[in-house]
């Protein structure tokens, strides 16, 4: 160790970093249990126990906040999390590759466009006037909508949009672990004459697992998590009964209103439900597949 | 890697149907996928009346820059142009040299704690102190209002340092380190003139993923500035896109005219804002891809 003494001083300016930046605020958190007062300063504020989190459950909001965060999220797994591995096995099968490199180029790079420019198309295209999306409507002869003031379509746009802006660089993992396969699982399976539907039925997909699993745990481990950019950026007086989540309540209530306190509860809440949830999947995801992140 | 598979037997009809069927879709994909970045492109480049009248469906309408030029009038724009390109830069060296001062380190077996550490800093990967908490810091720094608010809270991620340590640790040989441990030769030393130089392709990813970040960023933007003057243009963007807030006293003649341009404007600054990241892209997405592959496998 002493020999190493330069590696150690090298560490610490990150590991300050970690200490002041991501731990130094799991300690602010027991603003949770105060009641915060701007000039005691967080220790010097007095202790009120779970209140805060009482007044987070009993509040009228709690359960439209906790269904919100939820829903959205669920439909974000049940329908992104199967395209990427379709999209990966069918990018597999293309043997041109040309084709592969320019589909996998073109799905690849909406990946790298902001939330903000993201949302500012979806709201140009859905735009209630001169949207693209309603213009197309009337061409049609049909009438215009409201895309963004209707809370039931919050959700599929949001979804949707995603999906269509990280597909391609998700299934950049599933590609990596096709590209992983024995080859001679491909060769048996060709001797005993599997058409290419059964190759990916018996051979790819079994292949995926692992992957599958792994990814799986850690898109659950987010459910709770989910970002708030996306969601504040696209919210409106209009849809906020399906759009206003935990993430984009904690920061109205807390930053915009200053109530510190209440708004670290409802943060803490929304924290250990998500950790809680990852332990959980992680567990079972160990005991059924044999698979875990740790 | 496909070379080995024999290219002549013969594909069963239900085999090649399966296959135009796969190719099929994977072109409705590409197409989906690319009209949305033309129409803008397209849109952008036409004219504004063309535009709000929605004569653009594929290709520019009545070709005109005045987009661009209303972009390039405004001040606020340019000057969030600016900022964020310091803070790409600025934010992405810090962040570079900080990841590599503690992957490094994490890559070497003989590190007394690697495995403590390494733990402290995954942890914050699935836990957080949460929004305010978090605020609270920054506040206490007195950060808030400050360039280094956007350089500084969020420099490291944890995954970055997960990748860059994954390639440090199979692609730096442990015997170039004993030979020259034998030489005599200190960690800073070997650092600097042997890692360093044999971590060109990480570094790259790195670099780019930063960069790609900060350009992209507007959240801490959003909670911890304060004042107009160090805005980024995410930020700025989200001012005029999404909250409308283009318009200025208007002139209630030219108040179509001026809204239409207002329209325009915003396909162009979508473009603009988007095509540093989108012109590097095509050359760089190797780079990418592998840097995801090297931290994805060894997780």
């Amino acid at each position: 160790m002493r020999k190493h003494w330069q590696l150690h001083l090298l560490v610490i300016p990150p590991l300050l970093f970690f200490l002041i930046f991501k731990y130094y605020p799991m300690i602010n958190a027991v603003l949770a249990f105060k009641d915060y007062n701007v000039i005691k300063g967080i220790w010097g504020s007095p202790w009120v126990g779970l209140q805060n989190f009482r007044l987070f459950f009993e509040n009228p909001l709690f359960w439209t906040l906790v269904k919100n965060t939820i829903l959205l999220s669920g439909y974000l797994l049940l329908a992104g999390f199967p395209i990427p591995i379709i999209l990966a096995l069918m990018i597999n099968e293309v043997r041109s590759t040309k084709f592969k490199k320019f589909v996998q180029l073109v799905s690849f790079a909406p990946y790298f466009i902001s939330t903000v420019v993201m949302v500012s198309m979806i709201m140009l295209f859905l735009a209630p006037r001169l949207g693209f999306a309603n213009i197309a409507l009337n061409f049609f002869g049909l009438e215009s909508v409201n895309f963004l003031g209707e809370p039931g379509m919050f959700r599929s746009i949001y979804v949707w949009s995603d999906i269509w802006q990280t597909a391609g660089y998700s299934a950049v993992i599933y590609l990596a672990a096709l590209a992983g396969i024995d080859p001679t699982l491909y060769e048996a399976a060709k001797v005993d004459g599997a058409s290419r539907f059964q190759k990916i039925r018996h051979v790819d997909l079994p292949g995926l697992v692992p992957t599958i699993v792994i990814i799986l745990i850690l898109n659950v481990g987010n459910v709770m998590a989910i970002g708030f950019e996306k969601v504040y950026l696209l919210q409106n007086p209009l849809n906020l009964a399906n759009s206003e989540i935990i993430a984009t309540y904690v920061y109205s209530i807390g930053l915009l209103n200053a109530n510190y306190s209440f708004a670290t509860a409802v943060g803490l809440f929304n924290s250990v439900i998500n950790l809680v949830l990852l332990v959980t999947v992680n567990g079972l995801a160990k005991r059924v597949t044999n698979n875990s992140i740790w | 890697m496909a070379a080995t598979v024999p290219k002549r037997i013969r594909e069963s009809t239900a085999d090649r149907a399966f296959l135009i069927t796969i190719y099929i879709v994977l072109s409705l994909v590409v197409l989906a996928v690319i009209y949305p970045l033309i129409f803008i492109i397209s849109s952008s480049l036409s004219s504004p009346a063309a535009v709000t009248s929605g004569r653009v469906w594929l290709w520019p309408v009545d070709i005109s820059f005045s987009g661009y030029k209303a972009l390039f009038n405004t001040p606020e724009i340019l000057k969030g142009y600016g900022n964020s390109i310091f803070y790409t830069v600025v934010g992405t060296f810090i962040s570079v040299v900080l990841t590599i001062m503690i992957a490094y380190p994490l890559s070497r077996r003989s590190f007394f704690g690697r495995n403590a550490l390494m733990m402290i800093i995954t942890f914050t990967m699935i836990f957080s102190g949460g929004l305010i908490p978090t605020y609270m810091v920054v506040k206490q720094l007195h950060l808030i209002d400050t360039r280094w608010a956007l350089l500084i809270p969020n420099a490291i991620w944890v995954w970055q340092v997960i990748i860059a340590r994954s390639f440090f640790k199979s692609s730096i040989p442990e015997e170039l380190l004993e030979a020259s441990e034998m030489d005599g030769c200190s960690d800073m030393r070997f650092i600097w003139s042997i890692v360093l130089p044999l971590s060109k392709p990480i570094i790259a990813v790195l670099v780019l993923m930063y960069a790609v970040g900060q350009w992209n960023a507007y959240f801490d933007a959003l909670i911890y500035l304060k004042s107009a003057d160090l805005f980024p243009l995410q930020l700025i963007l989200r001012s005029i896109i999404i909250q409308n807030n283009s318009a200025g006293a208007m002139d209630a003649a030219k108040m179509v005219e001026r809204q239409q341009l207002a329209e325009l404007l915003k396909y162009s600054l979508i473009v603009v804002a988007t095509l540093p990241v989108l012109v590097i892209y095509p050359f760089v997405q190797r780079h990418f891809v592998q840097g995801m592959l090297v931290g994805s496998i060894k997780g």
